[in-house]
């Protein structure tokens, strides 16, 4: 076997940010990633946006799960992109927010360029589909 | 594997550098994290180009200490990784770390958990943490990790710590591509002690009982004593010099020290080490508690021992030398292959060749021989 074949993988960054201690949901989407053949990172409990942004940066993740079920989306979300802008690296991460998210804030997220909200019950395969086809393209 | 790429263009020596990714190798040096962090994906996918990358860096590295750490699942790696970096950001030095994780071989995911225990260098920037997956490469591994050691070295990284489970040759090969290695063990592993004797015992450059605040960490402090001291005989012949007769002390445990001193003295050592001038390295045995941090402070000062005696005694160049001989043998053997590969293909396909080779028309000696024979007959021509 060569060790020049290439082995390209599907890198996640699963994120769990601010006060919120609920990671049921967040170990279960880990591991349907893993399932699904993808490299997931799973950042811990109780991070600062700062943090998620290192760790995207540093992993460089193909995609960026945020979990977040204490409804301070609308304060954390913005932090993370605002990071990732920062170091570049904004345009070619998928950024997915996973929790109890109100319609309103939904159209606002992907304003600022969530590519997609999953909230409770969204079946993992739907997930893991939508970041099959939605992976950015990178050369 | 994919020997049609191979056979358009004739490889020239040094493997051209795209302009995109000279860019990324400028930004890199430059200190930007995210060339940095891409660098590293292009070197792990193993994708096209990432040759030219790493050659291009080359040059640059050579500068940082390179640690590795390995030991069995849960005896606290990576939470004495964490302790290890926060110490080292204290005294002004910036660390990156590569922590190597199993993947699933059936259907390659795999999570990274290494990150988590991470805690006390968030939001640090200067602290460059990567996980990597094992990816099922057989060999590429240690390729791809020392390819990753090196852009984080090239970055400017004054210590490059790589993290692995201590499980197969895999793993030793990996942490072979660091100058000093550290093995973890926990307490009251009394058998696992003596696994460790295959293998993994002649790679230890430093030994360290985590968690040594629990039970049966005396014991397993002086059964490594023990075994330190009488490691001899298949490591010998494979290192230069000799065993020292000045084994350095051994802080807080005479017991452990007391008999097996005497047992080294005494044996083959002493006599001839006149004229050998470097006295070889005796592995240390240190304590720590991982969690709370204690004897943190002790591990780095043994590394930077470790460090102090390979360029002092001269064995630094003899590593690298020997490092870099095995990676251009690791290349050169996937490029040999890779054409190898090819041929086959061109003769049919494994397949066809191992059934001509079951009907008992042929045998395996002369299929390989008729496959290798143009890549024979190129290097005789070469040579003339």
């Amino acid at each position: 076997m060569s060790v020049e074949q290439e082995e390209r993988a599907i890198r996640c960054l699963v994120a769990k940010v601010g006060l919120d201690g609920h990671d049921r949901g967040a170990h279960v989407i880990a591991r349907a990633f893993r399932d699904a053949g993808f490299e997931v990172v799973y950042s811990g409990l109780h991070r600062a946006p700062e943090d998620i942004v290192q760790a995207a940066v540093q992993e460089d993740v193909d995609v960026l799960g945020i979990s977040i079920l204490s409804g301070a989306h609308n304060t954390l979300v913005p932090k993370v992109i605002e990071g990732l802008k920062e170091y570049d690296a904004f345009e070619d991460t998928l950024i997915l927010v996973g929790g109890i998210v109100p319609d309103d804030d939904e159209t606002e997220l992907k304003q600022l360029g969530v590519a997609e909200v999953f909230g409770p019950g969204t079946p993992m395969e739907e997930t893991v589909e939508f970041i099959r086809n939605n992976v950015p393209e990178r050369a | 594997m994919d020997g049609s790429e191979r056979d358009g263009g004739a490889t020239p020596g040094a493997p051209e550098l795209s302009d995109r990714d000279a860019e990324l190798v400028e930004e890199l040096l430059a200190g930007s994290h995210r060339a940095l962090a891409r660098v590293i994906t292009r070197i792990e996918d193993r994708a096209g180009g990432h040759r030219a990358i790493v050659s291009a860096l080359h040059e640059h590295t050579g500068g940082a200490d390179v640690i590795g750490i390995t030991g069995s699942p849960g005896a606290g790696k990576s939470t004495l990784v964490d302790k290890l970096a926060a110490a080292y950001r204290e005294r002004g030095d910036t660390v990156g770390v590569v922590a190597v994780d199993p993947s699933s071989p059936y259907t390659g995911g795999a999570v990274l958990g290494d990150r988590i225990r991470m805690g006390s260098n968030v939001g640090d920037m200067d602290v460059f943490f990567r996980s990597m997956s094992a990816r099922g490469q057989l060999g590429g591994l240690s390729m791809a990790t020392a390819d990753a050691v090196k852009a984080l070295d090239a970055f400017g990284k004054d210590a490059v710590i790589v993290e692995t489970v201590g499980a197969g040759q895999n793993e030793v090969d990996v942490v072979r591509t660091a100058d000093t290695v550290a093995v973890l063990v926990q307490p009251g592993s009394g058998d696992d002690v003596q696994t460790l004797k295959a293998g993994i015992l002649e790679i230890g450059d430093v030994f360290v009982v985590n968690k040594a605040d629990m039970d049966g960490a005396e014991r397993t402090l002086a059964e490594l004593e023990e075994m330190v001291h009488r490691r001899e005989g298949p490591t010998k012949g494979l290192e230069t010099g000799h065993h020292g007769f000045d084994a350095p002390e051994h802080p807080d445990d005479p017991e452990g020290s007391d008999g097996s001193d005497h047992s080294d003295g005494a044996g083959d050592g002493e006599g001839d080490e006149a004229e050998e001038a470097p006295p070889e390295w005796t592995p240390k045995v240190l304590r720590t508690v991982a969690n709370t941090g204690e004897g943190v402070e002790e591990l780095i000062g043994a590394f930077d021992a470790h460090a102090a005696h390979l360029r002092e005694s001269g064995e630094i160049e003899e590593t690298k030398r020997r490092r870099y001989a095995e990676e251009i043998r690791t290349l050169v053997r996937s490029d040999v292959g890779a054409l190898a590969a090819g041929e086959i293909e061109r003769r049919g396909g494994i397949d066809r060749l191992a059934e001509s080779v079951r009907k008992r028309e042929t045998d395996p000696y002369s299929v390989a021989a008729e496959v290798v024979a143009p890549i024979v007959d190129c290097v005789e021509a070469d040579g003339e």
